[in-house]
C-alpha cells in the first residue's frame, strides 16, 4: 500500500466529525403534529416501505431516522475525489421489481436491471454464472458431475418444505442428505447466501429452502442510479404520501398506557419531547426495541426470556476502493464471490483473518452519467474479533484488511492499484456505530428472532417491528417486504381501533 | 354488492397489483394462483384493497377463503352486501 492510499473511517474518535449523528435539537420536531397514526422508528428498507404503504392507505405516518441519510443499512456515502461508495448495493433477486412497483413506483422499479455477470473463484471451481435456476442445474450437473434427477428431487425437496413443519435439520445435514461428501457443490449452493443473509451451515434448513427459491433462480438484479438514487426517490414518493420525515432523530423510549391486561403502545420519547401514535413500528434492531425501549414491567417474563436468548447474525468488513477520475477498468464482471481456501466451511467466512471475500464492481454503468469505477469487498465477520482492540492494533488490523484484499484483487485485476486513489476499511466496530445494531449486526438475528418479531404486538398492542430478522426476512427484498407484511397488520389495527371507538346506532 | 359486481371489484383490485395479468379468461371455480402469477404477497394486497376500498376485515386464518373467485365471493358476499360497487 502506497502513501497515497487513506485508510480513515468516520468514526468520531478518529476523525471528531458526527460520522452522520447528531444531537436532536428541538427545532427538527418543531412542525410536526402532536398526534400520528402511525409512528415508524428508523428508516431501513422495512420502516420505509411500511411508511409509504400507510400513506398511501391515507394513514398519518411520522418516519424517524437517527442518522442522516434515510435507508438504514441501504446506504452509501461520498469521499472526496468525487468517490461514491455504496454499502449493500450488491444484487438482489428480481422479485425487487415487482415489490418496488406495487410498494413505490414504477418509475422505481424501471431501474431495476440484471447484473450482467457473477462468478466464483475458488480453488474448487471458476466459473460464471448468470444465477438462474437453469443456470446452477448445468454447473451442477455439467461442471459438477451431479445427477439431474437427484438436483431436480433437492429442487423439488426445498419447493414443498414448509414453513410450520420444521424438521429441525440443518442446512448442513440438508447439503449432506442430497450431496453427501461433495463440499465443492455445498460451496456453490451455500457461499451466496451466507453472504447476502448471513445464515451458516448451523442454520434450520427451512431458512435455506426459502431463500434460494427466492434468490437463486431468475438472475441477479440492481438498482441503476445507485443507492444514493434509489433513496433520493424513495424520500420523493413518502413526501408526496403525506409522510412527514425527520432525520437527526433519536427516539429513546416507546411509551405504553398501562393497562389491566396489557400496556398498549401509546407513542415515542425523544429526549423530552413525547409525540403520541396510535400505532409504533420499529425498524430498529429486534432486541434493542424490546429490551431497551420498553418498559419491561409490560412484558411477561416468558416473552423477555426468548427475546433475550435471540441470536444476533453476525455482522460485516468492507473494503472501498475509489479510482481515479480517468481511469477505466475492462468488465470483469459485477459480482465475484473469490476464496483461497481449499474447502468450504461457515466459521472462515467471518474469520477476520479470512480468505474469502465477495468483490462487487461499479462501472459507469451503475450510475448513468458518471464514468467513475469503485469496487466493494465484503466479508462477514464477528463483532466480538472486533470490538477489544486498542486503537493502535485496530488500525493496523485494518490496514492489514486493505492490504489482502487488494492483493486479492490484483489477483482479478492486474495492476489496478496504480489507479486507487481512495481505499477505506468498515468494520463490525464502523457497522454498530452507523446502524446503532448490538454487535454491528448487518443481518438481524438468527431464525428465533422471527417469532418475538410477528408476534410484538400480541404482547403490546399497536407495537410492531420490523426490518432485518429471522434469516428469511433479510436482504432489500425480505426487509421490503416484511414492512408491507407488518404494515398490512398495522393498518387492521387502526381499521378496528377505529371502528371500535365509533359509537353504534 | 351482489356477487358478480363483488367479483369484479376483486378482478378490479388485481388488475392493479397484477397489471400484466390478462384476467378476461379467469374461471371461478380455479384456484387464481393457478391461472395467473400471484404470490403471497398480492394476496396480502388484495385483503389491504378491500380493507381500503370497503372497509372489509379479512382476517389472517380466512385469506385462504380467497384462494378462487368463488371462494371470494362466497366469502366476501355476507361481509360486503351493504357496499356500494364504486366505493
Amino acid at each position: 500500500m502506497t502513501s497515497k492510499h487513506t485508510t480513515q473511517d468516520a468514526r468520531p474518535a478518529h476523525s471528531g466529525s458526527t460520522g452522520g449523528h447528531s444531537t436532536p435539537s428541538s427545532d427538527r420536531l418543531a412542525s410536526i403534529k402532536d398526534h400520528y397514526d402511525l409512528i415508524v422508528i428508523g428508516s431501513g428498507l422495512a420502516g420505509m416501505t411500511a411508511a409509504n404503504v400507510m400513506g398511501r392507505n391515507g394513514r398519518s405516518v411520522l418516519l424517524l431516522e437517527s442518522h442522516s441519510n434515510y435507508g438504514g443499512l441501504a446506504t452509501w456515502f461520498k469521499r472526496r475525489g468525487g468517490h461514491i461508495f455504496d454499502v449493500s448495493l450488491h444484487g438482489f433477486p428480481v422479485g425487487m421489481k415487482k415489490t418496488c412497483r406495487k410498494y413505490w413506483s414504477q418509475e422505481i422499479a424501471d431501474d431495476i436491471v440484471p447484473l450482467d455477470g457473477v462468478r466464483f473463484v475458488n480453488p474448487q471451481f471458476n466459473l460464471e454464472t448468470s444465477f438462474t435456476r437453469d443456470d446452477f442445474t448445468r454447473i451442477l450437473v455439467e461442471e459438477l458431475g451431479q445427477e439431474l434427477e437427484q438436483v431436480e428431487s433437492f429442487y423439488t425437496h426445498l419447493r414443498r418444505m414448509d414453513f410450520y413443519d420444521d424438521s429441525g435439520q440443518t442446512v448442513g445435514e440438508l447439503f449432506e442428505q442430497f450431496f453427501p461428501g461433495r463440499n465443492d457443490v455445498h460451496r456453490l449452493l451455500m457461499e451466496p447466501i451466507s453472504y447476502a443473509n448471513g445464515s451458516t451451515l448451523d442454520d434450520p434448513a427451512i431458512t435455506y429452502g426459502i431463500v434460494f427459491s427466492n434468490f437463486m433462480s431468475k438472475g441477479v438484479y440492481t438498482f441503476r442510479g445507485g443507492t444514493d438514487q434509489l433513496i433520493a426517490r424513495m424520500r420523493r414518493e413518502l413526501v408526496s404520501n403525506g409522510v412527514d420525515l425527520r432525520n437527526h432523530v433519536t427516539v429513546d423510549r416507546i411509551r405504553l398506557e398501562p393497562g389491566a391486561e396489557v400496556w398498549a403502545a401509546k407513542g415515542v420519547e425523544v429526549g423530552e419531547r413525547f409525540i403520541a401514535a396510535d400505532a409504533v413500528l420499529s425498524n430498529a434492531n429486534l432486541k434493542s426495541t424490546i429490551l431497551d425501549m420498553l418498559d419491561p414491567a409490560a412484558l411477561k417474563p416468558e416473552f423477555l426470556e426468548e427475546v433475550r436468548a435471540v441470536r444476533l447474525n453476525n455482522s460485516s468488513c468492507q473494503v472501498y476502493f475509489g479510482l481515479r477520475d480517468g481511469a477505466t477498468l475492462p468488465f470483469v464482471g459485477d459480482l465475484i464471490f473469490t476464496s483461497t481456501r481449499e474447502t468450504f466451511d461457515s466459521p472462515s467466512l467471518c474469520d477476520m483473518h479470512g480468505e474469502s471475500r465477495t468483490f462487487s464492481f461499479y462501472y459507469p454503468k451503475t450510475r448513468p452519467g458518471s464514468e467513475r469505477y469503485t469496487v466493494v469487498a465484503s466479508t462477514n465477520a464477528r463483532y466480538e474479533d472486533w470490538a477489544e482492540l486498542d486503537q493502535v492494533s485496530y488500525e493496523r488490523e485494518k490496514q492489514r484488511m486493505i492490504d489482502e484484499t487488494l492483493a486479492c484483487l490484483e489477483g482479478l485485476v492486474p495492476g489496478i492499484s496504480a489507479d486507487i486513489e481512495h481505499a477505506e476499511a468498515a468494520t463490525p466496530r464502523t457497522f454498530k456505530f452507523y446502524t446503532r445494531h448490538l454487535g454491528g449486526s448487518s443481518f438481524g438475528t438468527k431464525f428465533e428472532g422471527l417469532r418475538p418479531s410477528m408476534e410484538l404486538h400480541e404482547e403490546v398492542p399497536g407495537l410492531y417491528h420490523a426490518g432485518s430478522v429471522g434469516i428469511i426476512m433479510s436482504g432489500w427484498l425480505g426487509a421490503a417486504n416484511y414492512g408491507v407484511i407488518q404494515a398490512s397488520k398495522i393498518d387492521s389495527y387502526l381499521h378496528a381501533r377505529a371502528l371500535s371507538a365509533t359509537p353504534t346506532t | 354488492m351482489n356477487r358478480e359486481e363483488i367479483i369484479q371489484a376483486i378482478k378490479d383490485i388485481i388488475t392493479t397489483i397484477a397489471p400484466d395479468e390478462d384476467l378476461s379468461s379467469l374461471t371461478e371455480g380455479e384456484r387464481l394462483r393457478d391461472q395467473i402469477e400471484l404470490d403471497s404477497m398480492d394476496f396480502l394486497d388484495i385483503v389491504m384493497e378491500l380493507r381500503k376500498r370497503y372497509g372489509v376485515q379479512v382476517p389472517e386464518d380466512d385469506y385462504k377463503e380467497l384462494a378462487t373467485l368463488e371462494g371470494c365471493a362466497n366469502y366476501l358476499l355476507p361481509l360486503m352486501a351493504n357496499a356500494t360497487a364504486n366505493a
